[in-house]
């Protein structure tokens, strides 16, 4: 496991979001989140479903639109300024539960797609890149397949290297192992391990409580839309404070 | 009772599956004869097959080609096989086979609709096949201009002045985008447009007295049988995608006037039988333009055809694209591509992917109803067999005639639909 020594959390913002709602209509997804992300930070987001943890991190890349408040990623304000966007989501890496590779291409040009159309780069040195990345989550021998070819764990792992390609500066994981099967879950946070060992900042939906007391340096608790509780892995996991956040952990640890 | 504390101590090898569940005897069995009801099925389709090959088979094998009337195909046929039997009297396409081909198009001309068919075939290679070298795309892309000047003969210096016109917008859209893109965007749409309207024409008379070089120019009057046919189909299948593309991508924008254009226009087409829009092509259209212009027959025809069609294509598009998880858009953008990028490469090839049996239906449809223009008097294949009957020398013959049509239109459709499966085949990336 990782040893906490080498990821270092720095002074500087990385994400800064006040005083943020978002609807759905006219329900109230998201209910006055106000967060601060330092560079460096690996923090995970945990809570029932429907409690609005996926919908916030989505926000941080404008795959929803809040309503209300300030979302300020990297220093670039979340607006419907097309630009802003585009800039911000080149900069922030995204990993969804179900992969969403694209099918139709190879994992070489699945990898090297947004590098070579986003950030303009030569073909050849897009190509380097990406089996690096490859190499790096351990499957550069699959470059030539398609998607449809890999197993889930190795699909994961390849949509994690095409984040990578872009050379972001944030990762989101939006339940990134809970489309998959047990044995392959442990390959999958393995490579998220390292990626925080590495220093990259990190916000992780997810129901894995090992990885969190493992990596995380901060756990947030949500529940209806609301930030309930949040604190450093040990003192959430044996001293929670609020009763939803006890009966939540009792449920998906009692047993 | 066995003991629960089981461990097997040895893997089991795969052994063979039995003959009855492999080969030739198993797909009889399981397909031909499952049941009493199977096998009395097989038994009676086997019986048709019997009485339709043994009517239709003697009348074949009695078939004359050298004739150059019914009545004397007939004569031969009694004279070889004995009084009463009949045969088919393929004579009929002997003589007539080119007129079906080309219509009156003058006759010494042949040549120039089946270099035009050569052609096609080259421009389509690079289209259609992704081993043809890239460089071909350049002579498909100039095809059409190419066929125009051929078919209808006239100046050369028409097709080229008309394709300067993409020059033209290529060069301002270089030259106004690094001041600033919107600006070179609208620029590279609207210079072109002036300069077909204003420039085009008098610059390709000034050229055209310099250095006169053309071909006998023809009249849409002079087309027919399939040369009519297949110039009407392929312009609208290719025309029609392309639409249909920006209709469906148009019809889901979030942008209100541009999803309402689309949505009326198609609505507005597919709710309007074809057989209107052609008599409006023929007719109608005249009103509406000043007095004197001369809108080619054909061009009106195709320009309408292609808009029925593209109503339809957008709708099966459409299709394709709902069919695409949520997932494959989040993805595009949170990669940071923009719409155009998205869409090009990541939506559209899935999408159209998906929808290439729908598009290939769409297509043969229209290859199919091009025979409609005979009711405003083109002659499109149907009409010419009926002209060729209506001849004292054939009068009272159809079968031959029409088999011939059916099995040269088969060999357009079948072809497209082999491609389709060829294509989907190959672009099938799921194989596990």
């Amino acid at each position: 496991m990782a040893t906490a020594a080498k990821m270092t959390v720095t002074d500087e913002v990385a994400i800064q979001i006040t005083a943020m709602n978002k609807w759905y209509g006219t329900f109230h997804v998201l209910r006055d989140i106000n967060m601060t992300v330092a560079r460096g930070e690996r923090i995970v987001v945990c809570g029932p479903s429907g409690s609005g943890k996926s919908t916030l991190i989505r926000c941080i890349n404008r795959l929803e639109e809040h309503q209300q408040g300030q979302i300020i990623v990297d220093g670039t304000e979340l607006t419907s300024d097309l630009k802003n966007i585009d800039k911000v989501r080149s900069e922030v890496g995204m990993v969804f539960q179900h992969f969403n590779l694209f099918p139709h291409l190879t994992i070489l040009e699945n990898l090297t797609l947004a590098p070579i159309w986003v950030r303009k780069v030569p073909k050849k040195e897009a190509e380097e890149v990406a089996m690096h990345f490859l190499t790096k989550v351990k499957i550069p021998e699959q470059a030539a397949k398609y998607p449809g070819q890999l197993s889930g764990g190795q699909q994961q792992r390849v949509a994690i290297a095409r984040s990578l390609c872009m050379k972001p500066r944030i990762m989101l994981f939006d339940e990134p192992t809970s489309a998959l099967d047990p044995e392959m879950i442990k390959e999958v946070l393995d490579t998220m391990i390292e990626l925080a060992e590495d220093g990259m900042t990190m916000i992780c939906v997810t129901h894995e409580m090992g990885f969190a007391q493992a990596v995380a340096n901060r756990v947030i608790f949500m529940d209806q839309g609301q930030i309930v509780e949040q604190n450093e892995p040990k003192e959430f996991f044996n001293n929670p404070k609020s009763d939803r956040t006890k009966l939540f952990l009792s449920q998906i640890l009692g047993h | 009772m066995a003991d629960p504390a089981y461990v097997r101590d040895q893997m089991l090898p795969p052994q063979k599956a039995p003959s009855t569940e492999v080969g030739t005897p198993r797909w009889i069995r399981e397909n031909l004869f499952s049941g009493p009801l199977n096998t009395f099925l097989t038994v009676a389709a086997l019986y048709a097959v019997y009485v339709v090959v043994g009517t239709i088979g003697p009348w074949l094998s009695r078939s004359v080609w050298n004739a150059s009337t019914l009545q004397e195909c007939r004569a031969i046929v009694e004279a070889t096989y004995g009084a009463g039997k009949t045969g088919a009297c393929f004579a009929v396409i002997n003589e007539r086979w080119q007129q079906i081909l080309f219509g009156f198009y003058p006759r010494d001309l042949y040549w120039r609709p089946t270099l035009t068919l050569v052609l096609m075939l080259v421009a389509l290679g690079p289209v259609l096949f992704t081993w043809v070298p890239r460089v071909f795309l350049w002579f498909s892309f100039a095809f059409p201009a190419v066929a125009f000047w051929l078919l209808w003969g006239g100046s050369v210096w028409l097709p080229i002045t008309i394709l300067l016109g993409f020059g033209v917008a290529y060069v301002v859209f270089r030259v106004l985008t690094p001041i600033n893109g919107l600006l070179g965007i609208v620029a590279a749409i609207v210079a072109p447009i002036l300069y077909w309207l204003f420039i085009c024409g008098p610059l390709e008379e000034a050229i055209h007295s310099l250095i006169p070089l053309g071909l006998h120019q023809l009249y849409s009057d002079d087309f027919g049988g399939f040369l009519l046919s297949t110039v009407i189909g392929v312009s609208g299948i290719a025309f029609s995608l392309p639409i249909g593309i920006l209709l469906a991508l148009g019809r889901q924008s979030d942008l209100f006037i541009v999803k309402t254009a689309c949505v009326a226009f198609i609505e507005g087409f597919r709710g309007v039988p074809l057989i209107t829009l052609l008599f409006v092509a023929s007719l109608l259209l005249n009103y509406f333009l000043p007095p004197g212009t001369e809108f080619d027959i054909i061009l009106r025809v195709i320009i309408m055809v292609t808009i029925f069609s593209a109503a339809y294509m957008a709708e099966v598009i459409r299709g394709g694209l709902a069919a695409l998880p949520r997932g494959q858009y989040e993805a595009a953008d949170s990669l940071g591509l923009d719409y155009w990028q998205a869409q090009r490469l990541i939506v559209m090839p899935q999408a159209l992917k998906i929808s290439i049996p729908g598009i290939v239906g769409n297509f043969i449809g229209l290859f199919k109803d091009t025979t409609l223009v005979s009711f405003i008097s083109l002659q499109d294949p149907l009409q010419l067999v009926s002209s060729i009957r209506a001849n004292q020398e054939w009068n009272g013959i159809y079968w031959e005639l029409f088999m011939f049509v059916g099995f040269l239109f088969f060999l357009f459709c079948f072809s497209m639909s082999r491609y389709s499966m060829y294509l989907e085949g190959k672009l099938k990336t799921d194989h596990r």
